[in-house]
């Protein structure tokens, strides 16, 4: 279970966290293709490495921000807000 | 095997405290500081149990972790706990254990008729044989077979607790090197806890200690779950994790190895030295490193008689060779056992020495077969291992900075790991799950490479110790067969639990009560007054209140026909309400609802569906405009957390908008006047609102006073009744619910539960999101599509609703079911087409008393242009015919919401 630094309350338990997906995935507008929609909605990178999250203080403050991690050891390499763009 | 106690000695035990306790029925006697092994040992208890596929009978092999053949279950009655090493129980008065996988008993077991047939019973025996003409012929009669000890089917009425801790330094294992890495820790002024499975002396000040404390296995970010006595869960959140976790002899696998009597050579010395617990009168030492003579020549100076080292290298230490033929010991060189020979226990061995085949007489053996260092935890925590050819084990190499191996150092043995003269297919590597040297040498012909499929196909390494004594073994074996270099296939990957633990204790502080909080209405004590019967829906909530000689059916549908013909009061209070405000708030809900929040007028309300991306509905509910930049939604009870969540989440994450979201679900209680007199209720209360037909019309809303309480009313109705939804806060729930029982009383009302609001719902054709909805049901399917043509604008889940699939008539939809004559569909029955295939299903059925038959609600393939057609219903065997219909059965005008 990882230790997340919440930009608000600081570290705590993975379980006080709730896992939003993978970041900077823009929602396509309403006159998009139906493989822009698929892609949309199905296709994500499932990196081995590093990976940019979306993480919510579920049980906590409820805030959401960006998380950097690397998916083999779990590393937290960065945190930052919402809405900035992908360093 | 002839165990017994050896007059004097015993460094643990304490024999002025001797200790009653039962195995098998019997009742035995050992000593305080006894382990249920050593005590089992010191009563010449041979055979404690059977192994798990060949059933053959097994004694006490090991002094630790590594024990694989003494489970036990221990307790009895409503208390058990199956599979647990008996040399990890600490012996108390009292105490009850039994053999694990015996019937009926160890000494004579009816499943060993499978030793008979091991030469057909190799690795894949029951994938290659159980295969044709199908699995599931034999899988019931193997599931019995199979599987180790009972669990038990009572709650578990041991009590467990949970501690949280946070500490710079962890340090598994008080070895020396351990307490000095603790003790120089904490003079750096750090916080350290040092923990081991055993009792130990401890440190200086600074150190937190916990003995008996066995740690389970090592997570992400330093967290260490560990288990004190079984009874405690400490978990370690630790910056850095010091590992002094110990080593684990090695068996050397010959034919007959696992008879009973043959033990490691460590745990011969142990139990001699430790607990005076002598595992027979004549014994032998077969090994292939010094450590093996040590382990002999201490029990020989301890007075029990050792006849003979067979050392299967050609030379050893001199000193050791004179040590041990001044005790008389026989020495054999460059010699080999090849066989033990005995039925339910070792007899004698056949030895290979190079001069001449020998024999000897014993009744226990100790095998030295080299050390492998505890590495489990360190490869849970990220540590690599390496081959280390002087020791032939997998020593730790490379970890992550914040952990650190603190020995014991490896000890030196040569490559010997099974005797080849030996047969074999009882040449043992893994005793717990029989895996033989023969077992790993049909998986290395059959090409399993992966030292991962080798323990998938032939069972190595798994049960309950996770391959503690065969597991390195195996690989090393199985990697000799494929000719691979030495060292190039460690063993399969270690998984937690590090010893086996009760689910109880994992889940000490969330059990019972605590496992998911109940959420009770704020008038819940009124309810129970009036004797509500409580079910749980998300809330406690009463589902009727049966009268004396009523059950929950006959309550539910004598409280829906009395919200038909006179008016009953809901306790609605879950119902979500959530405040959306703020100058964007019309066109941020214009995003989030098919429909569009902004058009409507102040005072009314609307009924909306909202779809997630996919484009199913996840919710419906009512949204009032309670000001120019106000709302209220009242999305469903289940849906209403998620809600506030979803609006949340946009809110932050997709479109950043000048709006503020207020959940006031848990603030206000809600009761439901529903039913012919429910106006003349709420009249009596004399509110300071009108309330005619004409000034508070259906779907709309209103804010005053009813008494000193402020409250908000809705005009929504989910039975298809006139109805008043009243809100108000939370505090004054059963006063007003006491209130508006007395004002009704001149109109017979009655309180009515989620049963009754069933039928009453299900006979309208109101549905429930999730029940008569499914994860592909879209807003045309249940008759919506009219207001997604109407909308110009973007919104959740609109972009899927214009994909093909979405306009296919195939789609299943929503529709009423009429069955012919009195029955009830149940709910789940299928729509058999006349291919014999399903064509949809039953997903909300009840009796309507006022309509007298049966009422259902179905999802069915084209089911909107099907109104009329004649339908078989299927469900578990029977069958009926019936009519799909209007979902909508009573009213379908609409006439009985004005009251």
């Amino acid at each position: 279970m990882m230790r997340i630094p919440c930009p608000i309350c600081g570290a705590r338990d993975e379980h006080e966290f709730a896992f939003g997906g993978e970041a900077h995935v823009s929602r396509p507008e309403l006159g998009c293709t139906d493989e822009e929609w698929e892609a949309y909605l199905f296709s994500r990178s499932n990196i081995k490495g590093t990976s940019y999250e979306r993480w919510q203080h579920r049980r906590g403050c409820w805030i959401w921000f960006h998380l950097v991690r690397d998916t083999v050891s779990h590393r937290i390499i960065e945190v930052y807000p919402i809405d900035e763009v992908r360093p | 095997m002839t165990g017994h106690r050896l007059p004097d000695g015993g460094a643990r035990i304490d024999r002025s405290r001797p200790i009653r306790f039962k195995f098998n029925g019997r009742t035995l006697k050992g000593y305080e500081g006894d382990t249920l092994a050593s005590a089992l040992l010191a009563n010449g208890i041979g055979i404690v149990g059977r192994s798990f596929k060949l059933h053959r009978p097994r004694g006490i092999v090991a002094s630790g972790f590594e024990e694989t053949n003494a489970l036990v279950q221990l307790g009895e009655g409503a208390w058990t706990s199956p599979n647990v090493p008996a040399t990890l129980v600490p012996l108390s008065d009292g105490l009850v254990a039994t053999s694990v996988n015996a019937w009926p008993s160890p000494k004579f077991d009816l499943g060993a008729v499978n030793n008979l047939l091991r030469g057909v019973l190799s690795a894949g025996f029951y994938y290659k044989t159980f295969m044709w003409p199908n699995w599931h012929w034999y899988e019931g009669l193997i599931r019995r077979a199979a599987g180790l000890g009972r669990a038990v089917h009572a709650v578990d009425p041991q009590s467990y607790k949970a501690l949280n801790h946070h500490c710079d330094v962890l340090v598994i294992g008080a070895s020396s090197q351990g307490k000095l890495a603790a003790e120089a820790a904490a003079r750096k002024g750090r916080s350290v806890i040092l923990l081991d499975a055993r009792d130990f002396a401890h440190c200086s000040k600074g150190v937190l200690s916990f003995e008996r404390t066995v740690a389970l296995g090592i997570w992400d970010h330093g967290l260490v779950l560990a288990s004190q006595a079984g009874r405690v869960l400490h978990r370690i959140r630790a910056g850095e994790i010091v590992l002094s976790t110990g080593r684990f002899e090695r068996m050397i696998a010959f034919a007959n190895n696992d008879l009973p009597g043959i033990m490691l050579s460590g745990a011969v010395r142990d139990y001699v030295r430790d607990f005076a617990a002598a595992p027979g009168r004549n014994g032998v030492f077969f090994v292939n490193n010094d450590a093996g003579w040590e382990a002999a020549i201490a029990t020989a100076n301890s007075g029990v008689k050792v006849c003979a080292i067979i050392d299967a290298r050609e030379g050893c230490n001199e000193g050791l060779v004179a040590l041990a033929r001044q005790l008389g010991i026989e020495v054999c060189l460059s010699s080999r056992v090849i066989k033990a020979h005995g039925a339910r226990a070792v007899k004698a061995v056949s030895v290979r020495t190079r001069a001449a085949d020998r024999h000897f007489n014993c009744d226990f053996l100790g095998v030295a077969g080299g050390w492998n260092p505890a590495t489990q935890l360190w490869a849970m925590a990220g540590g690599t291992s390496r081959f280390d050819t002087a020791s032939q084990s997998f020593v730790p190499d490379k970890g992550p900075d914040s952990l650190r191996w603190a020995g014991p150092a490896p000890t030196e043995a040569a490559d010997i790991w099974f005797v080849e003269e030996s047969n074999a297919k009882s040449s043992f590597v893994d005793f717990q799950t029989d895996v033989t040297v023969a077992d790993i040498a049909l998986a290395a012909r059959e090409n399993y490479r992966s030292v991962e499929h080798l323990k998938r196909y032939t069972v190595l390494g798994m049960g309950v110790d996770q391959g503690k004594l065969g597991g390195v073994s195996g690989a090393r074996i199985h990697a000799a067969m494929l000719g691979a270099e030495s060292g190039a296939a460690g063993p399969s990957k270690f998984r937690p639990p590090f010893s086996p633990v009760a689910f109880g204790l994992l889940g000490a502080d969330y059990a019972g009560e605590l496992f998911r909080p109940r959420r009770f209405l704020p008038a819940h004590d009124w309810h129970a007054r009036r004797g509500a019967l409580f079910e749980d829906f998300g809330w406690e909530r009463p589902a009727a209140y049966p009268r004396e000689g009523e059950d929950l059916h006959a309550a539910a549908q004598r409280e829906a026909a009395h919200v038909r013909t006179g008016v009953g009061l809901l306790d609605g209070s879950p119902l979500g309400k959530i405040v959306v405000a703020g100058p964007e708030a019309g066109e941020f809900l214009d995003r989030v609802y098919v429909g569009s929040p902004s058009t409507l007028k102040i005072g009314r309300v609307r009924y909306g569906l909202v779809l997630n991306e996919q484009g199913t509905i996840v919710d419906d509910g009512v949204y009032a405009r309670i000001g120019k930049n106000e709302y209220l939604l009242s999305p469903s009870s289940a849906y209403a957390d998620r809600m506030v969540g979803l609006l949340d989440e946009l809110l932050q994450c997709e479109w950043p908008m000048d709006v503020l979201v207020h959940d006031q679900t848990e603030e206000l209680a809600v009761w439901t006047l529903a039913g012919p007199r429910a106006r003349d209720v709420l009249l009596a209360m004399q509110p300071d609102f009108d309330v005619s037909r004409e000034a508070f019309p259906h779907l709309s809303l209103k804010s005053g006073r009813l008494g000193d309480v402020p409250v908000r009313v809705q005009r929504v109705s989910f039975s298809g009744e006139l109805s008043f939804e009243v809100q108000l806060p939370a505090r004054h729930a059963a006063e007003m619910g006491d209130a508006l029982m007395q004002a009704g009383s001149p109109y017979g009302i009655v309180p009515y539960g989620i049963e009754a609001l069933e039928i009453l719902r299900i006979e309208k054709g109101y549905i429930h999101v999730g029940t008569d909805t499914d994860s592909e049901t879209q807003p045309a399917d249940i008759g919506f599509g009219g207001a997604i043509a109407r909308k110009q604008s973007d919104f959740l889940g609109r972009r899927a609703l214009e994909r093909k699939s979405s306009a296919s008539p195939d789609r299943r939809q929503l529709v009423g079911l009429k069955a012919d004559g009195p029955a009830v569909l149940p709910p789940g029955a299928h729509l058999r087409a006349a291919n014999g295939e399903s064509e949809g299903f039953v997903t909300s059925s009840a009796y309507s008393v006022t309509l007298g038959r049966g009422v259902a609600l179905a999802l069915v393939r084209g089911g909107q242009s099907r109104h009329g057609e004649q339908v078989e219903v299927f469900s578990l065997g029977q069958h009926w015919r019936a009519t799909i219909e209007n979902p909508v059965a009573l009213d379908p005008a609409g006439k009985r919401l004005d009251g």
